[in-house]
């Protein structure tokens, strides 16, 4: 390991890298607060941001991370069971969520992709309710205004354009929240990501963007995408940036803080490079062994985000007996609940198809509808008919 | 009334909606100083200020993906596409992500975002200032989408298109920008003709026309041509072309028993072949005659020099007004 990879490389704010090494290497330039080894270090610069956050925070912290998880492994589990048609892995990328997630305050918006559902998670969204989309029982299985977090979004980096958006908008009502954006590596590449950005530093908007480098973009490496260290595409942009360890959950928040703080103050965007990994594939539909090497995941296993909080509690002393147990319960409580939830889920009615095309009548639609619900009547039972219907 | 032109008229009405509502917000390229590259938004930044008349960096993807993030915090953002054949870079966020949000989101989060498109060709243009793209959002389910073909209804429909709380594509044939007409800027509102519904311009029992937008004209100059000859022609400007008022051209139809629609854009999938298809459905046993459709032809839209042979004029209506009654027209002769 060298200096730099401990963090102690000194500050990251604009600094571009160097050198011809493989500029996606995780080591230089990275901020870093919890070594993988479970050392808690000091950051002079970063340090003040997490001042806050003792014992009790760090094991709430360690909660979430163990929790979200679970919730992965489970749902990983209902996929391969049959019960969800698909599930996109977000194992490795915990901290990178909880991290950034926990720096937000309430009436902060998100607009993600469809990978933060530990995202979601930490902003109440209920466990079945993260599942009902990936079932097929719903397009949306939350009320965006609920929670201030839009409906994650499929195509690649569109998000980043409705955060800016926005962010325009708290920035016309003279409000302090800030938008956030999710978006992984693979978005970088994609043209409404850079538009994003170009947006945002023309009218210095309250927005942050939060790249989730995660190494892969299903089966392209990063460096497929990008020549230089994602962080510093921001710079072309006139946008600061940030690149933190991502698997370091301290150091992710010390940075969604400082983007947060800079948004609020009227600093315009910031972009996080939240270097991470994921350790499963990209959804469960694709296999992982056919692109990669079985030693890049062991080195990043080493990396692990949750072990080292878990490393640090043990240092502290903190890793008890009956924490641990408090742990175990926790997630065994959310596991049977989202399990529960989703094999429970209610069947939608065939005529919700129609439902909320529009917020008005359409007679195009309307018509279509009546047709459609004539046609069902004709069987006696519109439920069977509609199930037979699809069966042909 | 006023005697205005049709950019005035819409200027107007883009002005009635910004001193309405204050979460009304326009955005665009050179909307704001400029007041637009034909002078629809002239004097609006002006009068309301930088926020709510946004001068934007060149990316059409961006003002409307932006747009989706401003209706989602409560604004109802009116976009400026500049050209018709610009809008493509921005097709991705029309068609899956304005389109289907409130769809997606089950009904919680409304689009209420107008996009307006200059489109239509007869101005001696380069390539991808003239196009007709219309057919590619008719058929995007979510999207509203009208042709303003006169001062009056452009100041009244744009009025209409931001209040409605779906998006709403609004078309402005751009070569009718500076003809002038009627607007009763006191109009009320509730009193106007809903935007979805197709007006009646003028009556007639032979033949139905159709028409939107730009071509609107062209065809109530055709029915007055044809009158001469003794053809008694009912001009239907459809307005809304999603929904098409059905309705309304049936009604005509079953009087008249023949169908002739006429559009810019070219003919396979068009708006013309939708019309012709759901009207056969509704009234076959009524039809005398298969459907004409007069139309721009499925070639790019062509260098400026040779433009009026591709837009359908007044005698090619004509043309198709003949088939359409059985009389000697061009196509005599031809099997099928």
């Amino acid at each position: 390991m060298s200096t730099d990879e401990t963090g102690q490389g000194g500050t990251t704010v604009g600094v571009a890298a160097g050198g011809t090494e493989d500029h996606h290497g995780s080591g230089r330039n990275l901020i870093q607060l919890i070594t993988p080894e479970g050392e808690r270090i000091s950051h002079p610069e970063f340090d003040p941001w997490v001042k806050d956050i003792g014992d009790e925070q760090l094991c709430s912290l360690f909660e979430d991370l163990t929790v979200i998880r679970r919730i992965d492994v489970e749902a990983t589990a209902l996929q391969r069971q049959g019960e969800l048609g698909l599930w996109p892995p977000l194992l490795g990328q915990e901290a990178a969520q909880v991290g950034s997630a926990r720096a937000l305050r309430s009436d902060d918006f998100i607009f993600s992709s469809y990978r933060e559902n530990g995202v979601a998670y930490c902003r109440g969204v209920g466990p079945t309710d993260i599942l009902r989309v990936w079932r097929g029982n719903a397009s949306s299985g939350w009320d965006p205004y609920t929670v201030n977090m839009a409906t994650p979004q499929i195509i690649i980096g569109a998000q980043t354009l409705h955060a800016t958006g926005y962010a325009m908008g708290i920035q016309n009502d003279g409000a302090d929240s800030v938008a956030v954006t999710y978006f992984g590596d693979g978005a970088t590449s994609e043209g409404d990501v850079n538009e994003a950005m170009v947006f945002a530093a023309s009218f210095q908007v309250p927005v942050v963007f939060f790249c989730s480098n995660n190494h892969w973009a299903i089966s392209e490496p990063v460096r497929l995408q990008s020549h230089v260290q994602l962080a510093d595409r921001a710079a072309g942009f006139g946008i600061p940036n940030l690149r933190v360890d991502g698997n370091d959950v301290l150091a992710v928040m010390a940075a969604t803080r400082v983007a947060l703080d800079r948004a609020r103050h009227g600093g315009g965007p910031t972009f996080i490079e939240a270097v991470t990994y994921r350790m499963g594939p990209h959804t469960t539909a694709d296999d992982p062994t056919r692109y990669r090497d079985a030693n890049e995941l062991e080195d990043w296993a080493a990396k692990d985000p949750i072990e080292r909080v878990k490393a640090l509690l043990d240092r502290k002393g903190l890793y008890t007996d009956q924490f641990q147990q408090h742990i175990r319960e926790k997630a065994d409580q959310v596991a049977r609940e989202l399990r529960a939830g989703c094999i429970g889920m209610p069947e939608p009615e065939p005529l919700d198809v129609f439902k909320h095309v529009y917020s008005s009548p359409n007679s195009w639609l309307d018509r279509q509808q009546d047709h459609y619900a004539r046609y069902l009547a004709s069987f006696g039972d519109p439920a069977e008919a509609a199930s037979q219907e699809g069966a042909r | 009334m006023t005697q205005m032109t049709f950019a005035r008229a819409i200027n107007s009405g883009l002005r009635k909606s910004l001193e309405d509502d204050p979460k009304v917000i326009l955005m665009g390229e050179d909307i704001g100083t400029l007041g637009g590259v034909f002078r629809v938004t002239d004097g609006l930044q002006k009068d309301f200020g930088k926020h709510r008349v946004v001068d934007t960096p060149l990316a059409e993807s961006a003002i409307v993906g932006t747009a989706v993030g401003l209706a989602y915090r409560g604004y109802r953002p009116v976009v400026e596409i500049q050209f018709d054949g610009f809008i493509y870079p921005a097709f991705d966020q029309i068609v899956s992500q304005v389109a289907k949000m409130h769809y997606r989101t089950l009904g919680t989060v409304k689009m209420p975002i107008t996009i307006r498109v200059p489109f239509g060709g007869g101005i001696g243009s380069p390539e991808h200032h003239s196009e007709s793209p219309e057919a590619y959002f008719t058929h995007t389910s979510g999207l509203r989408v009208v042709a303003v073909s006169n001062p009056q209804d452009a100041y009244t429909m744009i009025q209409q298109a931001i209040r409605c709380d779906d998006p709403v594509l609004f078309f402005e044939p751009k070569r009718r920008y500076h003809d002038k007409g009627d607007v009763d800027e006191g109009l009320h509102l509730p009193n106007a003709l809903p935007m979805d519904t197709a007006s009646v311009l003028t009556e007639g029992t032979d033949v139905t026309l159709v028409a939107y937008g730009p071509l609107v004209k062209t065809a109530r100059d055709a029915a007055t041509a044809a009158a001469d000859e003794g053809i008694s022609i009912e001009v239907i400007d459809l307005r809304s072309l999603a929904p098409v008022d059905y309705a309304t051209v049936e009604k005509s139809v079953r009087k008249t028993g023949r169908l002739v629609i006429t559009h810019e854009a070219g003919q396979s999938g068009g708006l013309g072949a939708e019309v012709a298809a759901s009207i056969t459905e509704r009234c076959f046993y009524h039809l005398e005659a298969a459907p004409v459709r007069v139309t721009g032809f499925d070639v790019p839209y062509p260098y400026s020099k040779v433009e009026m042979h591709h837009l359908p004029g007044l005698d090619r209506i004509l043309d198709g007004v003949d088939r359409a009654l059985g009389q000697p027209n061009s196509l005599s002769g031809l099997e099928g």
